[in-house]
């Protein structure tokens, strides 16, 4: 190696230390797939965008909290042990790794952990207010729904809607490609109009019911949330993803987190049914029934 | 768009499905689907037949064939046919006291406007086979199945008096478990549309009430395992020709996963979708369950593809499910005030 090379090498080694140690703001940082992979180019369908069909999931520790976390004791240890615990996890958020609360909001969040496993369907103004909407098989929105612990397929063909079916309560969410129409009402998944940026889907989605948590930990938003994702195939194996959070009456902000979702390789993989109605009803109803 | 539940439609479908057979054998109706009308089949890019959009089921043709109606009806038949089933089925009336007025609370204001009119082909039942337009009738049933119903109808008398003792006394329905998500998909008062979406390998079916999809391999992947059950079965699909053949198992054994209650160990359910032009397609479905019914019975509905106008709405149930708290609910405060013992 020639001094010069080495010179030319060593100063684009230091670039990337700082690079990666120095915090850039949010939406300036490059996605990652292009720093950890060569340029991708995925396989197309006819029209001649990437092809996105497959069983995808995220193995990041998000659903239980978004920013970094410790392991935890599960709410009621006394009767679930290890099994109601959660894993330890770093934030998904980029830059200060934060979500950008307004201070009465931040207030809110620590009241809905407080909450997260009350539950009272006994009236209008406790139905919703209290609990995680998880814990009562409530559909999880966007984007919490993509990086729950359980997977979800993408069903793109020939025409202008894609579908998202979540194995989690079979919750589904359609994409309407390159619509204007205004989301017509609230919905527990919202209203997603999507369109191709070169080889990333992106989708924008609002109209979300106010009612959804981003996570475990008691993050919340308003009716006003407005979600823009992206999504970029990067290797055969995973794509890239991430999602810019916008909403004025909670947050401070936009803010955004990205993290890969894994195309399930198994020979059998199948979205199985998650049904999870069933296993609320003693919690939510039982009280109602004849003693 | 419609996104509260109905109990009384539920039960109103239940109630039509369980009236006795008929012995009356008529002329038969051809129980073929009908076949693609001439010119270059839709085809996806891939080379699938297309069956991609979104879809809607809804006719006022009942299931069975009302005693004594010819098979098909001529024109003049026809309107009084659909004239009296559109009276029927719209609770808009003030013909029976203030108790009916309360079951009849799901009027035209809820009814897909589709649902008060008969097939175009003008026949008098779903049911094309067998000839009379009737489901079968059921096979001596063993003694532990007699008492399984006995018990579940037990449950569903407590629910319609509005004394139920737990949520496990309502329908799987109002429980907002599954809808029509299940096949055999038929007609109900409301949410009648199925969005088809297709990709190399795969046809998926979105209905709209309630929200999961049933993915269907047609890439000749074989089932689950026998011991694996679902709400939804297992599908899997092929090609014959034009006409997708899905071939579904592995229910739960819950009550009433199935239809009637058949028995998840013997019942089978095919069904085929053609598509016989631009917006139509043929739906037909035959079920056999030879420790249920005494024959196979087959069905078939046409489905509309709907005006793009139109679209599919999420239908939230469980998550805003008041009405099951309210059965319950009315039925403790009624035991507390002594109305009943």
């Amino acid at each position: 190696m020639s001094l010069d090379t080495a010179r030319k090498s060593a100063r684009a080694t230091a670039f990337w230390l700082i690079a990666a140690l120095v915090p850039l703001p949010a939406f300036s940082q490059q996605t990652r797939p292009a720093a950890q992979f060569p340029t991708y180019r995925p396989p197309r369908l006819a029209d001649g965008h990437p092809d996105l069909n497959g069983v995808w999931q995220a193995f990041v520790t998000a659903d239980w909290d978004l920013q970094n976390h410790e392991a935890q004791s599960g709410p009621h240890p006394e009767i679930n042990g290890v099994y109601g615990a959660g894993p330890a996890g770093q934030t998904i958020i980029e830059g200060d790794g934060v979500i950008p609360y307004q201070p009465w909001a931040l207030e809110k969040k620590k009241q809905n952990l407080a909450n997260r496993t009350k539950v009272d369907v006994s009236s209008d103004e406790t139905w919703h207010a209290l609990g995680d909407p998880e814990f009562k098989c409530y559909m999880a929105g966007v984007p919490r729904a993509n990086y729950m612990p359980f997977p979800f397929r993408i069903v793109q063909g020939s025409s202008p809607y894609i579908l998202l079916t979540y194995e989690y309560g079979s919750a589904q969410r359609i994409v309407r490609m390159n619509t204007k129409q205004e989301a017509p009402t609230p919905a527990w998944m919202g209203w997603s109009r999507g369109r191709w940026e070169g080889d990333t889907l992106v989708v924008d989605v609002t109209g979300q019911r106010e009612e959804t948590w981003l996570d475990r930990a008691g993050d919340f938003h308003s009716g006003d949330l407005h979600v823009v994702e992206r999504y970029t195939l990067a290797s055969p194996y995973h794509m890239q993803y991430e999602a810019t959070i916008e909403d004025p009456k909670v947050y401070t902000r936009p803010w955004k987190i990205s993290f890969p979702l894994y195309r399930r390789m198994e020979k059998n993989i199948q979205l199985l049914e998650f049904k999870c109605e069933p296993f609320t009803e003693e919690l939510l109803y039982g009280r109602f029934s004849k003693k | 768009m419609i996104t509260r539940l109905s109990l009384t439609f539920v039960l109103a479908l239940l109630a039509a499905f369980g009236q006795t057979p008929s012995t009356a054998v008529k002329k038969s109706v051809p129980a073929k689907a009908a076949s693609t009308k001439k010119g270059a089949p839709l085809r996806t890019p891939w080379g699938d037949p297309d069956l991609q959009g979104v879809w809607n089921d809804a006719t006022s043709t009942p299931l069975q064939r009302p005693n004594g109606t010819k098979d098909v009806l001529t024109d003049e038949e026809a309107v009084d046919f659909q004239d009296k089933l559109a009276n029927d089925l719209s609770r808009d009336r003030r013909d029976g006291g203030p108790e009916a007025d309360v079951n009849r609370a799901y009027n035209e204001h809820w009814m897909d406007s589709r649902r008060l009119k008969i097939t175009a082909d003008h026949r008098s039942s779903l049911i094309v086979d067998p000839p009379d337009g009737r489901i079968p009738p059921l096979v001596p049933l063993s003694t532990e199945r007699e008492k399984a119903r006995a018990a579940r109808a037990a449950a569903g008398a407590r629910f319609n008096r509005g004394l139920p003792d737990t949520y496990r006394d309502a329908s799987l329905a109002v429980r907002c478990i599954i809808r029509t998500d299940s096949p055999p998909y038929l007609p109900t008062i409301y949410n009648n549309d199925f969005q088809i979406f297709q990709s190399p390998g795969f046809v998926v079916i979105a209905p709209e009430m309630i929200h999961s999809a049933r993915i269907i391999p047609v890439d000749g992947t074989p089932h689950l395992g026998q011991d694996f059950k679902q709400w939804l079965g297992d599908s899997r699909g092929h090609w014959d020709g034009d006409t997708l053949v899905v071939e579904t198992t592995n229910f739960r054994t819950d009550d009433g996963v199935i239809f009637q209650n058949a028995n998840p160990a013997t019942y089978k359910i095919v069904e085929r979708f053609t598509r016989v032009d631009a917006t139509s397609l043929n739906y037909e479905f035959t079920v056999e369950d030879p420790t249920t019914w005494t024959k196979p019975w087959t069905a078939r509905i046409p489905w509309t593809k709907i005006d793009p106008g139109e679209q599919m709405y999420e239908y939230a149930c469980h998550e805003d499910n008041y009405d099951i708290v309210h059965f319950l609910g009315g039925a403790r405060a009624r035991e507390q005030r002594g109305e009943v013992k």
